[in-house]
């Protein structure tokens, strides 16, 4: 048997909604015998009636009807239709769920679910990665997973947190990833993983630019370099110490992020170790991220316009040079 | 004493029932809320309250009608000028003075101020800035409600009508009818947003006209006149906990106050303060005690005399306590500690 990263989001959701009553799916075409824009949610409404609802076109209203019930004690999961359109919720998840807790001692568990990244032929509004706007705001959790198994224990996770949890689920990764089976426990979330051990070098990622960079560890060891990749899973809690750990065998860091490159994710580990593990570094911390334009309809366009193993690779090896 | 021996004498010949049943109650509510304004305007003036001071004057009828006929495990989600139906909801004027003065012991712990406060296990949500953005929570907390079984539970939520003009507000109103929530939405038209006059606000001929729209059933409102609004708000809480679609009520008065404390509001030109939308509720109120001889005056002394009481009390027990102090601060935004991040 073999599941991808996008069945084993569906999976994690029918165990949460089979598990706990106080879990409901809410967004849009999530429900009837639709289930989805991208069938993250095919078949739930007919397995657990009334609990996967569809909504109307409203992000703002969606979130706010998600923090209302989780105050009062429900699990909600949100689902965005993409990434992309969370920013008309932006106001309620940055400034009503993600301050409540600290206001009011009442934390607000509530998932949202955001379709991320790009994929050929999307373009500029349907492509995004917002994970480091909402890293940047207090009170929230950004988990990015990677891998088949990430994504189902990481859901599951996400959750059963007492607070806010954003979890960017990868586009690209639906299909493109499978596992043999789904575990039973996962990493904690916090916590880095060392997806591939080296001693020449460090690449920090996650999401789906951990498959180009696993892509490019593989085109370096071809030609004699040993790369380590660490997949941070999360970005919010950020694992500063794995990084720094292997940093500290490796002594270079790359960061490879698919967001915008002004500030984010790569800029804020690169802040970090550049700060704790300077006497670490033998050579200036590098990172990689997209173009600084909007993202490109066009394959040929969008291929380069975000990081890919051939640049990721490129890159790397100036850094080795050094 | 012999006078006032007569005028009690007096006034049982010609006693009256009240035009409704929870006016006085009411009244007592309104009374209690401009007083304690009064008091934080004049603290504010006198550089004791950090962060801007915004009332209620002229919006206690309309306010105090949202709170009081909620009941046990209903919602409320008060706004910037509700501190008569927060009161009336059971909000302690504690919370008030402690949130206005900075107490580490108020619901905000000096984390937040003024009127972004609330006690959300206690179903009295703690608005945030964003107008417009209470109405979905509050439609959440209602679906919550019925998800897990409750029954007999209605939301009420205040907005003005700035705050209507926002697409948050439009998203929560249609998302309300959706879900078919036993929600009542009051919206007090006090004539300006802030210093924008209803003109620039909106071009529709009556923003109740909105109701039907989004699926509600709508009634306009005097929100000078204390029965009326007790009638007509009243009704709509009836309706919603009757399993009617959901209810918007507008109301019209005059904000009698600026914006905040710190606007002098003299953009109201003279001929709009004589408009009959523009009298004081609480001046009307107790015109309509005084006509008909619901309360003797000591009586109504008694009242204002205990509502300062209790005001002083709150106030001074607040300014009695400590302040939070930032090297004890607990600088953690989300409950799960072993996921905050560090930045050590
Ligand atoms: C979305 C949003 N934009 C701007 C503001 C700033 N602001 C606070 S109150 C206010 C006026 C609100 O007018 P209205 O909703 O009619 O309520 P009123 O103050 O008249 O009671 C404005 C512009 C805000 N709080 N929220």
């Amino acid at each position: 048997m073999s599941i991808t990263y996008l069945e084993a989001i569906r999976e994690a959701q029918a165990k949460l909604l089979r598990d706990d009553d106080r879990v409901f799916i809410y967004g849009q075409d999530v429900g009837g015998t639709f289930g989805g824009a991208f069938k993250a949610t095919k078949g739930l409404a007919k397995e657990f009636p009334g609990r996967v609802l569809n909504t109307p076109i409203s992000e703002d209203a969606i979130v706010g009807t998600a923090i209302g019930a989780a105050i009062q004690g429900m699990r909600p999961i949100i689902e965005m239709q993409f990434a992309d359109f969370s920013s008309l919720a932006l106001n309620q998840i940055l400034n009503n769920v993600g301050t409540h807790y600290w206001r009011t001692n009442v934390p607000v568990p509530i998932t949202v679910r955001l379709p991320s990244g790009g994929t050929k032929g999307s373009g500029p509004f349907h492509s995004q990665s917002m994970e480091s706007i909402y890293a940047h705001y207090p009170g929230l959790i950004v988990m990015t997973p990677a891998t088949v198994e990430d994504a189902y224990t990481m859901l599951i996770e996400a959750v059963a947190i007492d607070d806010p949890v954003i979890y960017c689920e990868h586009k690209y990764l639906y299909y493109h990833l499978k596992a043999d089976k789904l575990p039973d426990k996962g990493l904690p979330t916090g916590r880095a993983r060392v997806a591939r051990e080296g001693r020449d070098l460090t690449i920090v990622s996650y999401s789906a630019m951990m498959q180009e960079s696993l892509a490019a560890a593989d085109e370096l060891a071809r030609e004699g370099f040993e790369t380590e990749v660490v997949d941070l899973r999360s970005v919010k809690p950020l694992d500063i110490d794995t990084v720094l750990a292997s940093v500290a065998r490796t002594g270079r860091l790359l960061c490879v992020g698919e967001s915008f490159p002004w500030g984010g994710t790569t800029a804020e580990v690169i802040a970090r170790v550049a700060s704790a593990g300077f006497h670490l570094l033998d050579a200036g911390p590098q990172r990689l991220n997209a173009k600084d334009t909007p993202i490109p309809y066009h394959p040929n366009l969008w291929s380069v316009h975000r990081p890919n193993a051939k640049n990721i690779t490129a890159k790397a090896r100036a850094l080795l040079r050094e | 004493m012999l006078q006032t021996a007569q005028r009690t004498a007096k006034s049982k010949t010609k006693k009256t029932a009240p035009p409704h049943e929870r006016f006085l109650e009411a009244f007592r509510w309104m009374l209690l809320a401009r007083t304690l304004e009064e008091k934080l305007v004049s603290l504010y003036r006198g550089g004791l309250i950090t962060g801007g001071v915004y009332i209620g004057k002229g919006q206690e009828a309309v306010s105090v009608a949202c709170g009081l006929f909620l009941q046990k495990g209903d919602i409320f989600a008060p706004l910037i000028r509700d501190q008569a139906g927060r009161s009336a909801f059971g909000e302690p004027l504690l919370d008030v003075t402690r949130t206005y003065l900075g107490s580490r012991q108020g619901p905000m712990r000096g984390r937040d101020g003024n009127i972004h406060r609330g006690h959300p296990r206690k179903n009295e949500l703690a608005m945030i800035s964003h107008l417009g953005a209470m109405i979905s929570v509050t439609v959440g907390a209602l679906m919550a409600k019925r998800f897990k079984g409750d029954k007999d539970f209605i939301g009420l939520a205040c907005i003005g009508e700035g705050g209507m003009q926002t697409g948050s507000f439009h998203e929560g109103m249609n998302i309300a009818a959706v879900e078919q929530v036993p929600l009542v939405v009051v919206a007090t038209n006090n004539h300006y947003a802030y210093s924008t006059p209803n003109d620039r606000e909106f071009a529709c001929h009556d923003l109740v006209d909105r109701a039907i729209g989004y699926g509600f059933e709508g009634y306009s409102l005097d929100g000078t006149d204390l029965t009326a609004c007790l009638d007509v708000i009243g009704s709509a809480v009836k309706r919603a906990r009757a399993g009617r679609p959901p209810q918007l009520v507008v109301a019209s008065v005059l904000r009698l106050s600026g914006h905040g404390e710190h606007d002098d509001a003299s953009y109201v030109p003279d001929e709009v303060k004589r408009q009959p939308f523009a009298r004081d509720c609480l001046k009307v109120a107790e015109k309509t005690i005084v006509d008909l001889n619901l309360l003797g005056a000591e009586t109504l002394a008694q009242w204002r005399k205990d509502a300062a009481a209790q005001v002083d009390e709150a106030i001074a027990t607040a300014q009695k306590e400590a302040p939070p102090e930032g090297d004890k601060e607990d600088w953690c935004a989300i409950s799960t500690r072993d996921l905050a991040d560090s930045f050590e």
